[in-house]
């Protein structure tokens, strides 16, 4: 099962790569550029998906005390932040050229990096808490504020932003996307949320693994 | 958070600490700054909350350094009934702490730094409560979550101040504007905001307590 | 032994990471009944007692209270039971008064100042009612400890080294004490790894090694040396 969900990752990011650089036009103002737009938009929509995961699974490890549940929220959390660090880095690599500068502290980059630290926090948390179950209790509380943390840091970012400076500088025109550009992106979403399935899978049999070894 | 209150009456030791750390801070605000009172003014706000946290980090993180002794911990968690009522007056008693720091730091600052409060005090005072309660309400939560843990004193401020910057964003701005004189309408969407993040914090932290102070 | 026991631990296990401190801890105990438990250092005596007060939850097996699960209802052990464990559970910078009236606020009870006078009373700490913990001596602790469950009512004490660092007048006043709560139908567990006077108050003596009841007798047909034989027997081979 895992391995199939593996396989269809690999079949969805290759299709993925081939629609987004070879399929895909060569955006007129930004050029070749734009096309890690393929990259960093399904990687921050799977690292909001894994941070959701882990909201949901630390519920239920409170309320039912399943150890499963805890598993599923750790490796959904290092997934998310694994993902969250990759739209960092993709979205540094396109601001540069597009931006002349690595880093902005544009709404959209700011909040994606504040729930980066945030959920580090939380594996960092996991990390210094020797006790296993104490750890998993306490993971899940953060996990929990963490997720309900996420509107407050949307908006407040948002606006901070934007009742100060107006966006037009910072984000460039955003051209109605016309389907030969959505098109390889619902592709590359798709593959992308495979191979968070498949991470997801493989990750929680390594801790249970881990666990089983170690008890 | 009687109990709390008459412990911290006889021994004295955190608010004493903490007059003496916030009159420090002022200090090293200045030093680091300069004596240009313009340049004071424009940073000012975020130079206040600056301060609130630090005490508060401080003040907060030592919540529940006094159930460690005689394990009282193990003496909470077996008393029978409803342990949110413990977080509940844990963070009455840390409320009134934070702000009677914070009364002194504004005090403070506004005689070292010759600010006029004048008539924005009352919507001044709103704001400082408002963020006060939402910072208060998460440092609780997780000042009990890091008490058993090695690495508390690093552990803490990693895990509150990510998840804080809603409120510091949000207190810092309507600070700003109620200090320009502006009436509090113009800073509604932050004031929302900030009763937004109260309200869910204080729920999340009721909810949840119970489990953190299973050991 | 009563047809239903206060306290019934079977296949009791807990384990931390790698290690086993607990491994298959069978063990009842039957009101008006008081069992020490013996085992070195380590044996995973406070284990079991902080499994039974609901302080840790076992990796696998069962504790009941008064038939209530410790894991899966702890509320409804918490009521049953009184720990006294190695801290007194008392604030430092609290009068004795103070903090008897903290933890009976937080336990739900509603107790009148004539009421925390009679608790003081009973454990003979009345004429240092309002004089802080910081300066009491440990067997004023302990004592102060034990009031708390003079309002509470438990059924079950759990004591983890009951008698340690205690002068012999509190010895003694706290034999006399828990020998009258088991004549009011208590339970008690008592973890100890010395042979004094704890086990003139205890029916049963079980011996825990390499994380199990080695040995489980009434202590009425031992003498001292016997128990002290036992427990170099049982606990070499062990751990």
């Amino acid at each position: 099962m895992t391995r199939v969900l593996g396989w269809l990752a690999v079949l969805g990011l290759l299709a993925g790569l081939v629609a987004g650089f070879g399929l895909a036009p060569r955006e007129v103002t930004q050029g070749n550029v734009q096309r890690i737009m393929y990259v960093h938009v399904p990687s921050v929509l799977v690292a909001y998906l894994a941070y959701t995961v882990v909201f949901v699974a630390s519920i239920a490890y409170l309320a039912r005390r399943v150890e499963a549940a805890d598993r599923v929220a750790h490796a959904s959390a290092e997934i998310g932040v694994l993902f969250n660090g990759i739209t960092i880095a993709t979205g540094s690599i396109w601001g540069k050229p597009t931006w002349g500068t690595w880093w902005t502290w544009d709404a959209r980059l700011t909040s994606v990096a504040i729930l980066f630290v945030m959920y580090l926090g939380y594996l960092l948390l996991r990390g210094m808490i020797e006790d296993r179950e104490r750890g998993a209790r306490y993971a899940a509380v953060l996990g929990i504020v963490a997720a309900l943390n996420v509107p407050l840091v949307h908006f407040s970012v948002l606006w901070w932003r934007t009742l100060h400076q107006p966006p037009s500088l910072l984000k460039p025109g955003a051209p109605a996307m016309s389907s030969a550009i959505l098109t390889p992106l619902l592709v590359n979403l798709a593959a992308y949320a495979l191979l968070y399935a498949y991470f997801l899978a493989k990750r929680v049999r390594i801790l249970r693994r881990e666990e089983e070894a170690a008890a | 958070m009687w109990k709390d209150l008459l412990v911290e009456r006889r021994s004295k030791e955190t608010l004493n600490g903490l007059f003496f750390f916030s009159l420090l801070l002022l200090f090293v605000f200045q030093f680091a700054l300069g004596p240009d009172r313009e340049r004071l003014a424009a940073v000012l706000p975020g130079l206040l909350w600056l301060g609130f946290i630090l005490s508060g980090l401080l003040g907060l993180g030592r919540t529940f350094l006094v159930e460690r002794e005689n394990d009282c911990w193990e003496g909470l968690l077996l008393a029978p009934g409803d342990k949110s009522a413990i977080y509940v007056g844990k963070l009455a008693g840390n409320l009134l702490l934070m702000l009677v720091i914070e009364t002194v730091l504004v005090a403070m600052f506004a005689v070292f730094f010759n600010v006029d409060l004048g008539a924005a005090w009352p919507a001044l005072a709103l704001v400082i409560v408002l963020g006060t309660v939402g910072f208060t309400a998460v440092g609780t939560l997780f000042a009990a979550m890091t008490a058993q843990v090695r690495a508390r004193e690093l552990l803490f401020p990693v895990l509150l101040l990510p998840v804080q910057v809603p409120v510091l964003l949000a207190t810092v701005r309507a600070t700003e504007a109620v200090l320009l004189g502006e009436p509090l309408g113009a800073v509604a969407n932050w004031l929302k905001l900030l009763a937004a993040a109260d309200l869910i914090y204080v729920v999340v932290g009721v909810l949840t307590f119970e489990f953190v102070l299973e050991g | 032994m009563t047809p239903d026991p206060l306290v019934r631990v079977s296949g009791l296990r807990k384990a931390f990471g790698t290690r086993r401190v607990l491994d298959g801890v069978t063990l009842e105990v039957g009101a008006g009944e008081a069992v020490a438990l013996l085992g070195a250092n380590g044996a995973g005596k406070t284990t079991l007692l902080k499994l039974l007060a609901t302080l840790a939850r076992p990796t696998r097996g069962t504790a009941l209270i008064g038939g209530h699960d410790c894991a899966r209802r702890p509320e409804a052990v918490r009521r049953l039971i009184g720990l006294v464990a190695h801290g007194a559970h008392v604030y430092e910078d609290l009068t004795a008064r103070e903090n008897l009236r903290f933890w009976a606020t937080l336990g739900g009870l509603r107790v009148p100042p004539a009421g925390l006078a009679a608790a003081l009373a009973d454990v003979e700490l009345e004429r240092h009612a309002d004089e802080r913990v910081r300066t009491f001596s440990e067997g004023m602790r302990r004592r102060l400890s034990l009031a708390r469950f003079v309002l509470a009512r438990p059924r079950v004490l759990l004591l983890d080294e009951p008698f340690a660092g205690l002068d012999q007048r509190a010895k003694k006043w706290l034999e006399e004490y828990l020998q009258a709560f088991k004549a009011g139908g208590g339970a008690i567990v008592m973890a100890t790894h010395s042979f004094g006077r704890e086990l003139a108050v205890a029916d049963r003596i079980a011996i825990l090694a390499a994380g199990a009841i080695a040995l489980d007798t009434p202590r009425a047909s031992l003498t001292a040396d016997d128990v002290q034989r036992l427990y170099a027997l049982h606990t070499e081979n062990g751990s």
